[in-house]
């Protein structure tokens, strides 16, 4: 990922690439499907936001909201974005091995352990979520 | 030479990776799919009030706001630089991307402070 591009150079010569490139091969497909994931995370962060919106202002503002939530529509929309964190979330925390190195008592801790630590911590932290949305009274 | 300020949004954008992959699907599984569908009991509005009434709990939806904007934002960017090969649009997007993300973190943010 170099930034740094020039529209001319006098040396190197540059393939032309087409815009559809990573539709060649399945492993290109998935690359671009992870990256496009980053799309369903700012969307949930911002439907968060909404939804806090709508609760602070009012009965009216709050019950066109569930309305829309419920909507067919909406939940085949929700479902797939759905898909798409939860392909983030398996995608970024398979790959914390990888980002780092945990030692305990001068030992490398196996990349077995770190994953499975990961995982637990994803289990716990969607507990929390569930405990504090679920916790509250109605 | 400049110094690139590409550490500075690699920290955000991974922060954000990995708030937003322990916490996200939970929360739109909660409260945009079983919530609605009635699978489970979601807290309402009257819930969702008094969730958002501690400073500690607004602080911290902020915060996963504002990284996982910019989670967004940084990966985004690089998706359309290679994705769609726009090497000569790499300012505009940047500027789009990072420019996007601040602009929404700063609405969230008060939003979500005034919501309290």
């Amino acid at each position: 990922m170099n930034a740094r591009h020039t529209t001319f150079h006098p040396k190197w010569h540059r393939e032309r690439m087409p815009i559809f490139w990573w539709l060649r091969k399945w492993n290109y497909t998935k690359f671009i499907t992870r990256e496009l994931t980053s799309l369903a995370v700012a969307y949930t962060a911002l439907l968060l936001v909404v939804e806090i919106a709508c609760a602070a202002r009012g009965e009216g503002p709050w019950s066109r909201l569930e309305a829309w939530l419920r909507s067919p529509a909406v939940l085949v929309f929700h479902g797939i974005v759905l898909l798409f964190l939860l392909v983030h979330s398996v995608t970024w925390l398979n790959l914390a091995p990888r980002a780092v190195s945990v030692r305990l008592a001068g030992r490398h801790v196996p990349d077995s352990l770190v994953l499975a630590g990961h995982y637990v911590a994803w289990l716990l932290a969607s507990a929390l979520v569930w405990w504090v949305l679920t916790g509250t009274g109605r | 030479m400049k110094r690139s300020r590409e550490p500075f949004f690699w920290a955000l954008f991974s922060s954000g990776g990995m708030l937003a992959a322990l916490t996200l699907p939970a929360w739109l599984f909660l409260t945009a799919l079983a919530g609605p569908l009635g699978w489970v009991e979601t807290p309402g509005r009257t819930g969702f009030r008094e969730l958002i009434h501690s400073p500690y709990v607004r602080s911290a939806l902020v915060v996963l706001v504002f990284l996982s904007l910019f989670h967004w934002a940084h990966r985004f960017r690089y998706t359309l630089y290679d994705g769609l090969q726009l090497y000569h649009l790499n300012a505009l997007i940047a500027t789009f991307c990072y420019g996007g993300a601040s602009v929404l973190t700063i609405v969230a943010a008060w939003i979500v402070w005034t919501a309290g």
